[in-house]
């Protein structure tokens, strides 16, 4: 009954955004006053029913509901109740199921929040988002319904995929939709402008702190995935350029140069239809990323199951989104004014420099990631690209987005001198020439790329501070001005934390038995010995490792390999010991002959920073996010004051 | 519009259409680097006679089927009734390749199944399949008079593959 309710709930959905696609956008075209009301109640009503047919699936889950086909395919009656819930979309199903509820979460989002922008632009955004959905939840009830009952009934469910249980995965995809859905709140503002034609710096503020909502937690999700790859495959890396985590990053990268497009656009009035394109690319890309993952069109280590019937739905779907979202950019944007005008050497033309390159990265991933398809469909082989091609274009590109991005803040508007610029950089210039040649040398050995990595952040890092302390002394500076530098220093960890691990990791894979000793990264590691232990849906062999660093004290490790029930593969629970400088790392392997197993020994220096870069990111966006500014405006109602001047303009 | 601002769209078609192209292509599938390539040659005793040997020397002239099969092969054994029915039309001589088994496990699978191959080359160590690139088995080698292999099966051959694939195959290259 609960899942008969939930489907309900999910057809008059819709119904409804049917209603908050169409009329909203054309009560805004023919100036029907009474369809642009529609947007909000619309917006409202479909976030309820679809959280009604989530609560429904949840419900479903929870009770152990196995005459629900979604349910018996990924829960069962042993599975803690914790993981049941991370089950909800742990599969194709729940996990689109999700994409639209957070669609309609930030569409009321918006709803709530633009009580004081002028309802016509609103009742176009919430209009195009509703569009959207419309797309989205028909691709829910004609490839995907969650809610399809299995008659008769399974007796148990065939359990979630052991590699998902895990806190990570709990909190890894929502956080990843909730970015990946959240560019579709600055694509609607930017097709909403197109439709209008209003292109100014209003709309630009407007787009602002919903694009940095979506980037903070895009940027979060992808960190959470990479630390669970980290900690759950038991493989050591932390990003494998897998086409799937490709296609979480691709927006990702677009999203970060739109945020800086968008910081132009508002302050200069520049770049307009440049960071339009940007904001129908940024979400373009998050569908793509749905379309590649959900499709099987390439092959990944996130092996989902793949129905071609759903593959064609999507690549429709991204044709009418994409395909006319760009032909009435084509249609629209030379119309739009040109912003103010810049000098060569200013800090537009230094931030258009850092947007362009940020975007052949962009480019250059997402030709990595299609190139074997691209192969395939020519009939030239097959092929696949492997890091060594990212590594070798990516590295080039983002270096020099690096090196502009600590001195950017300096650079005037419209014109800037270099000399200004050079003369306030010598000191974190010298230190960092300094610590490029000097750190990779105390570490165990220079190269070019680890002397490049610590030269970079360090160079990063300082100029963030002096740029403060010089701040700081004419008053408290605005919170954006905090986020700015946040998210600078958070790259400058990250940047830090990958050389390290990149140029002075060791691992040892070595048959080990108990007593036996090996040394990595000059930590003794000692195998005491392998029992059995018993878990909730699994069973375990635990091992048990002890741990000593020159001589001092010993710790214990423990790391796992789980047998679960309903699967026959084995899952590898790494055992990790977290420090500040350094991770240890053991993860047991196959077992060998007599009471021997291959055990795997991994040093990881500094890497945890790379985590903790992406969290300073993350930081940094929430708080340019909360700067006054986005408030004030609104209080003061001169947003609309804005617009008309925009308009007049 | 002017031709600058039109750029993106065109983008996106050309990439719309590799989608389209890719979503009807097989991703997993491996083409086997060896076909029209001549068949590794190898001479190793044979599964039901020891002191006989096999080399697919011997076969010069005819077009054959070489099936790579094992007893510890659960796909295998799915596979057999198919090949039962391929030794019973008499097309063409077939050649099993048992791989990294053990004789006496797999001459008690031909002995309760019934035996489909005319004559089944024994490979304890799994060298000859290391040279055919047999990464999962069962795997199928449809070689002709020259010696060259001219198709690759991989996984259990169905019943259609054997009726619109190999047969047709092995028909057109007997003719040749």
């Amino acid at each position: 009954m609960t899942a008969e309710l939930g489907h309900f709930a999910l057809i008059l959905a819709l119904c409804v955004s049917l209603v908050q696609g169409i009329l909203p956008i054309a009560g805004a075209q023919y100036g029907r006053r009474e369809w642009i009301l529609l947007a909000r109640p619309a917006a409202q009503a479909l976030f309820l029913l679809m959280a009604c047919s989530f609560a429904a699936l949840a419900w479903s889950f929870y009770t152990n509901d196995f005459s629900v086909q979604y349910v018996a395919e990924h829960s069962n009656a042993q599975l803690p109740t914790l993981y049941r819930f991370g089950a909800v979309w742990g599969g194709h199903e729940g996990s689109l199921l999700l994409w639209v509820l957070m669609l309609s979460g930030w569409t009321v989002a918006v709803a709530q929040n633009s009580r004081t922008l002028d309802d016509t632009m609103v009742a176009r955004v919430i209009g195009v988002l509703g569009l959207v959905t419309t797309g989205l939840l028909m691709f829910v009830l004609f490839t995907s319904n969650p809610f399809t009952r299995l008659l008769p009934a399974a007796e148990n469910g065939r359990d979630l995929n052991p590699l998902l249980q895990d806190p990570g995965l709990v909190f890894h995809p929502p956080m990843l939709y909730m970015g990946y859905v959240g560019f579709s709140v600055a694509f609607a503002f930017a097709i909403a402008a197109l439709l209008s034609g209003r292109l100014d710096a209003a709309w630009a503020r407007w787009s602002r702190p919903w694009t940095t909502a979506a980037w903070v937690f895009l940027t979060l999700g992808i960190a959470l995935g990479s630390w669970w790859a980290y900690y759950e495959l038991g493989w050591g890396g932390w990003w494998f350029w897998d086409p799937v985590e490709n296609a979480s990053f691709l927006p990702w990268l677009l999203g970060t140069a739109l945020l800086h497009s968008l910081a132009v656009t508002e302050k200069r009035g520049s770049f307009k239809s440049w960071t339009v394109l940007l904001a129908i690319g940024a979400f373009s890309l998050s569908l793509l990323g749905t379309f590649l993952v959900r499709s099987g069109v390439l092959t990944s280590v996130h092996a989902f199951a793949t129905d071609p019937r759903r593959g064609i739905f999507i690549l429709v779907l991204l044709v009418l989104v994409v395909g006319s979202s760009l032909a009435l950019f084509a249609w629209r944007a030379p119309k739009v004014a040109l912003g103010g005008s810049f000098g060569l050497m200013s800090r537009e033309s230094l931030m258009l420099a850092g947007n362009v390159l940020l975007v052949v990265a962009c480019a250059s991933v997402l030709l990595g990631t299609l190139y074997p398809l691209i192969i395939d469909a020519l009939h030239l082989g097959k092929i696949s690209v492997g890091p060594p091609y990212f590594n070798a274009v990516f590295v080039p590109v983002m270096a020099p987005v690096l090196f502009l991005l600590a001195a950017v803040p300096l650079a005037r508007w419209k014109h800037a001198e270099a000399r200004d610029i050079a003369l306030r950089m010598w000191i974190p210039g010298v230190l960092a020439l300094l610590a490029g040649a000097l750190v990779p040398r105390l570490m165990g050995g220079w190269t070019v790329l680890t002397g490049l990595g610590v030269a970079l952040s360090v160079w990063i890092a300082v100029s963030g501070v002096i740029q403060i302390a010089r701040r700081l002394k004419s008053g408290l500076p605005p919170s954006s001005f905090w986020g700015m530098h946040l998210g600078h220093m958070g790259i400058a960890v990250f940047v830090f934390g990958v050389t390290m691990v990149g140029g002075y990791q060791e691992e040892q894979d070595v048959r080990m038995e108990p007593g036996d000793t090996v040394l990595v990264g000059g930590h003794l590691f000692k195998m005491v010995g392998v029992q059995d232990v018993p878990g909730p849906n699994y069973s375990a062999a635990r091992g048990a490792f002890e741990v000593s660093h020159n001589g001092g004290a010993v710790h214990m490790l423990y790391p796992e390999k789980r047998n679960y029930f309903s699967s026959t593969m084995p899952m590898t629970e790494a055992a990790i010991d977290a420090g500040f400088i350094r991770d240890v790392y053991v993860s047991l392997g196959e077992p060998l002959e007599g009471k021997a197993w291959a055990v795997r020994v991994y040093f990881k220096p500094f890497v945890d920073w790379i985590w903790g870069g992406c969290v300073l990111m993350a930081l940094g966006g929430l708080f340019a996010m909360s700067d006054k500014r986005y408030r004030l405006r609104v209080k003061a109602g001169a947003m609309d004051t804005g617009l008309t001047k925009g308009a007049t303009a | 519009m002017n031709a600058k601002t039109l750029i993106p769209l065109a983008l996106f078609s050309v990439l719309v259409g590799f989608l389209a192209v890719g979503l009807r292509l097989d991703p997993h599938e491996v083409p086997s680097p060896l076909v029209n390539k001549p068949a590794p040659a190898f001479k190793v005793a044979q599964l039901e006679q020891a002191d006989a040997q096999f080399s697919p020397e011997d076969l010069k002239g005819k077009v054959w089927l070489f099936n790579v099969w094992a007893s510890w092969c659960v796909a295998c054994r799915q596979e057999h009734p198919v090949l039962m029915e391929f030794a019973r039309a008499q097309v063409a001589p077939l050649i099993g390749l048992d791989y990294k088994d053990q004789r006496k496990d797999a001459m008690g699978v031909l002995k309760r199944a019934g035996n489909p191959y005319d004559i089944t080359a024994f490979d304890a160590d799994g060298r000859v399949g290391i040279d055919y690139g047999v990464y999962g088995v069962p795997e199928s080698y449809v070689i002709d008079k020259a010696g060259v292999i001219r198709y690759k099966h991989i996984g259990p051959i169905t019943m259609e593959a054997l009726q619109k694939t190999i047969i047709p195959l092995i028909n057109e290259l007997k003719k040749s």
